[in-house]
């Protein structure tokens, strides 16, 4: 065995690059409470101070306090960026100081320069003119190969916030491979994938060739940027803060390479409690010195940034890195992975204090130690900076080393990758299938030239009907506008670092995703169980609609709307998967816009429920808003019957609740009532 | 059987032990001034549901309910007894705790109304009893209604087999002085088997339902009750309740 990994029990991870191996032969399930945690230490309350500052500097300067406008963002582009060097217990900036935004055009050159205009900068010429006439960006060939009917569909706003114009996102490097394994070993695993390629030149084969080179050169740069801070990444790790440190390393590379969409960690907890543990049995670090490496790496996480233009922001709702963190679950073996290191991320939301990034997430199961769901749960009142996720649906297909990508997307670490797919506004769709493919706004034919309904009162059968047809066709379009954009990505704008942490055979989910079930659902529920009359105007293009009586609503556990609910989403996803997608992908599907529900809503007309023009649509699988009247678990419930296999991408519910609703202040209810009892008995 | 009801909670959680199914039954005599359900007061209106309707959507979130159960309240509950008493039957069947959450109103010793009333606390786990005021005079000019058929129904649930909560909601200048206070707590020390008080906070949320009923809001001008001073009343109540507790336990002695 290497001498980095005494200790550690031995396996198959040894001679293969394995990391679940590694953690499933070498953790240690926590079942004990918090009482462990250390507080933070005096260098990371200053470091933390000079963040705050330097936010409050940002904020005032209106939201970026400085851009590199002139180098183009590498993996070892800038010199190394420090808050207090002699404080940072964990390095690494994306440029050579903290809070300057790095450049990244490969995404697409408009989008970089817009990025600089809006914050008040301008992108040196030169950095244009290369990317303009000599490199070309994934964006512009895009739209090079884009028909005029996506580009309709896009400037309609039917199919909206397609990756076409920026950096995809939603991969995950399995990071831990730097710290597990170091740099070296990752690059001889390469070259040996490389050399096992087929001998046959197919253009498939080629492009294998060509990507493998890549990510071998990415890893050679990922050493250097090692370097540049002066740590050697070369070898594996020898404790837990080298081993925190490689692993950051190799974040920080992906995110001086790509502005994603999202840019996820993976599942590092209880990978580094291994670390951890071996360190404090041979008394190595004490419980502080380890709580202060993870508050550092966890500040160090929050201070990742993007350029950024105020559009993309909106569609957002704010300037999202999606550092998404998935933490606990429960392993194949029935052993729960909850570790000391479960604890101590969690904990950095005290000693650093709430925040939105990295996002935390648990992986919830009903067998998860009752010490930690009890730490959560209070972390959660306390904060309100925890995500959770449903670990007991996902292992089943999953594992027990999958994390989420962005907010819901699960996917193996290191094994399976995702080509992000935006959505598709079922909602607008309904209406292009009542009005023969007229958008209801622009008034232009966008969709094909349908019959389109006829008659004062809709009727179900045939707006179903309908619907199906036109939604067969906007899966055609939307899968194969994604077809595009992602060869383009791969060819312009290709991941070469996240990729080299990954396998060499990868599973690539095939991403799509849908927006305003709810608000289609309701639509149908009250054509088919109330009466539905249309309002046309001057050229008979159906723009409002009167409902006559009440009809049943999703959100309230009653079947009747469900029902429809469910047929929708394995309707559109068996569309989905009739099309031919890019790269052999695995078509999944999502239901989970969190933030761009509102900017859909203010692109679609009327709707048969009785939603305003402009009315936001509901966010994810939400019922549409105070429609549910039942109660939260009646609401859950409806959402919870969405079939999981066909919307596999993830569901999510964006729920809020007062405290109050959540149970009574315990002291308020018995208590001193029993003690008293007992008074009487004597 | 069918009854009135106003509405369904599915995620009820401050009605009783756990998290629970909460229905909502329509009617009830009482006006209490400061009533956040207005909408509930009407008799013999709204949806018409059957028993097993409501144990089916119970049913179907069950795993929900494990440490919970169903809770009915109100309006009044015991306006529509003959209902509650069906719904508590067949939910006792399924073995699902039950809590009625009352005012005890209409309560009398007729021996026709006992053999129904004791018909449905046979099946009932848990009385959650809302004593509005301690004083008869001002009971009645609260709530329109007199106390003493309340606290006779109090009482009464003493001497049965089931678990009592007691329900007092403080509103300032109207429930919160110490002698009321001290003698609501000197008169519940004598029930047997009560095993919670719940001291509620008044609170002004009710107030928009008053304006789209177009009914003028007869605590118009009362604050909310500050949530920090609720220990402090609730101690006034304990401090009655213990030294009843006292008197009891040493007649007991020299007995």
């Amino acid at each position: 065995m290497r001498p980095e990994w005494k200790d550690f029990v031995g396996g198959a991870w040894e001679t293969e690059v394995n990391v679940r191996d590694f953690i499933q032969k070498n953790y240690e399930p926590y079942d004990g409470d918090e009482s462990f945690l250390a507080a933070p230490t005096q260098d990371t309350k200053d470091l933390w101070d000079m963040v705050l500052d330097l936010s409050k500097k940002e904020r005032e300067a209106g939201g970026v306090l400085d851009m590199d406008t002139k180098v183009v963002s590498t993996i070892t582009s800038h010199a190394a960026g420090y808050l207090d060097k002699s404080k940072e217990k964990i390095v690494g900036f994306q440029t050579d100081k903290p809070f300057k935004r790095a450049m990244m055009p490969y995404g697409g050159i408009r989008m970089a320069m817009k990025a600089c205009e809006d914050n008040g900068y301008e992108l040196d010429p030169e950095v244009v003119e290369f990317f303009t006439i000599h490199r070309k960006t994934h964006n512009a060939g895009v739209f090079d190969a884009y028909t005029e009917e996506m580009r309709n569909c896009r400037s309609n706003h039917i199919i909206t916030g397609l990756p076409d114009a920026y950096g995809r996102g939603r991969i995950i490097g399995d990071y831990r491979r730097v710290a597990l394994y170091g740099v070296d070993r990752l690059i001889e695993d390469k070259i040996e994938q490389k050399d096992s390629t087929s001998k046959i030149m197919t253009a498939d084969n080629i492009r294998d060739r060509e990507e493998l080179s890549e990510q071998i050169k990415a890893l050679k740069e990922l050493a250097k940027l090692g370097d540049i801070y002066g740590i050697d990444i070369r070898k594996p790790a020898t404790n837990v803060q080298e081993a925190i440190q490689a692993l950051y390393f190799g974040y920080l590379a992906a995110v001086k390479e790509q502005n994603g969409a999202a840019m996820s960690l993976g599942r590092t907890s209880t990978f580094l409690d291994c670390y951890a543990q071996r360190d404090l049995k041979n008394g190595v670090f004490t419980e502080e010195q380890i709580q202060e490496f993870i508050d550092h790496f966890i500040m160090k996480l929050r201070l990742i940034k993007f350029a950024r233009t105020p559009e993309y922001n909106q569609l957002f709702s704010g300037d999202p890195v999606w550092v998404t963190e998935s933490i606990g679950g429960v392993g194949i073996d029935g052993r729960h992975m909850v570790t000391k290191m479960s604890f101590r991320y969690l904990h950095t939301l005290t000693n650093l204090g709430p925040a939105p990034e990295p996002n935390l997430t648990v992986l919830w199961s009903t067998r998860l130690p009752i010490n930690f769901k009890k730490y959560c749960a209070k972390m959660s009142i306390n904060t309100s900076s925890i995500q959770y996720e449903n670990d007991d649906l996902m292992r089943v297909t999953h594992g027990d080393d999958y994390g989420i990508a962005c907010c819901v997307s699960s996917m193996r670490i290191g094994k399976e990758m995702q080509f992000f797919g935006a959505r598709a506004n079922l909602a607008k769709c309904l209406l292009y299938a009542i009005n023969g493919g007229v958008d209801e706004v622009t008034k232009k034919q966008v969709g094909p030239k349908f019959r389109p309904v006829e008659g004062e009162y809709l009727d179900f059968d045939d707006v179903w009907s309908k619907y199906v047809d036109m939604m067969e066709w906007l899966a055609g379009v939307y899968v194969n506008a994604l077809n595009i954009i992602h060869y383009m990505h791969d060819k312009y704008c290709y991941e070469r670092l996240q990729m080299s942490l990954h396998d060499k055979e990868v599973r690539r989910y095939f991403a799509t995703g849908i927006a305003g079930l709810s608000c289609v659902t309701d639509s149908l529920s009250a054509i088919k169980y109330a009466k539905v009359k249309v309002v046309r105007d001057e050229d008979g293009l159906v723009t409002d609609y009167i409902t006559e009586g009440d009809f049943p609503k999703y959100g309230n556990d009653d079947d009747r709307a469900d029902d429809i609910a469910k047929t929708l989403v394995s309707t559109f996803m068996n569309m989905i998967r009739r099309n031919h997608v890019y790269r052999n992908g695995f078509p999944s599907m999502s239901v989970l816009t969190i933030t761009s529900n509102v900017v859909y809503g203010k692109n679609t007309g009327n709707t048969p429920d009785g939603r305003r023009y402009r009315q936001p649509l509901a966010p994810g699988a939400n019922p549409m808003h105070g429609r549910d009247s039942h109660g939260a678990i009646a609401s859950l419930s409806s959402v919870a019957k969405l079939p999981f296999m066909d919307s596999q991408d993830g569901i999510s519910n964006t729920f809020s609740i007062i405290p109050g609703a959540l149970g009574k202040d315990d002291k308020i209810i018995a208590g001193d009532l029993d003690v008293d009892l007992g008074l009487d008995r004597d | 059987m069918k009854g009135y009801i106003h509405s369904q909670e599915s995620f009820g959680t401050v009605d009783g032990p756990g998290i629970r199914y909460v229905v909502f039954t329509q009617g009830c005599p009482m006006r209490c001034k400061y009533c956040h359900n207005p909408d509930t007061w009407p008799m013999n209106v709204g949806q018409i549901l059957d028993t097993d309707e409501i144990l089916e959507a119970y049913d179907r979130n069950r795993p929900f309910y494990a440490s919970g159960g169903i809770t009915v309240t109100g309006g009044e509950p015991l306006m529509q007894k003959e209902f509650v008493t069906e719904l508590f039957e067949k939910a006792k069947a399924e073995g699902i705790h039950t809590c009625l959450d009352t005012s005890g109103i209409g309560f009398h010793t007729k021996p026709s109304y006992l053999t129904k009333i004791d018909r449905l606390l046979a099946s009932t786990d848990l009385v959650m009893l809302d004593i509005k005021h301690i004083d008869p005079q001002k009971h009645l000019e609260l709530t329109g209604q007199p106390n003493d058929e309340i606290l006779a129904f109090a009482r009464y649930l003493s001497d049965k087999p089931l678990d009592l909560w007691i329900r007092h909601v403080v509103v300032p200048g109207v429930t919160d002085d110490p002698e009321s206070l001290y003698r609501l707590g000197y008169f519940i020390g004598e029930l047997k088997n009560l095993k919670a008080l719940d001291v509620l906070p008044y609170h002004t949320l009710g107030l928009p339902k008053y304006e789209k009923l177009g009914i003028q809001y007869p605590l118009e001008g009362v604050e909310a009750m500050p949530k920090d001073r609720v220990p402090a009343l609730r101690a006034e109540i304990i401090k009655g309740f213990k030294d009843r507790r006292r008197e009891l336990a040493a007649a007991v002695k020299k007995s």
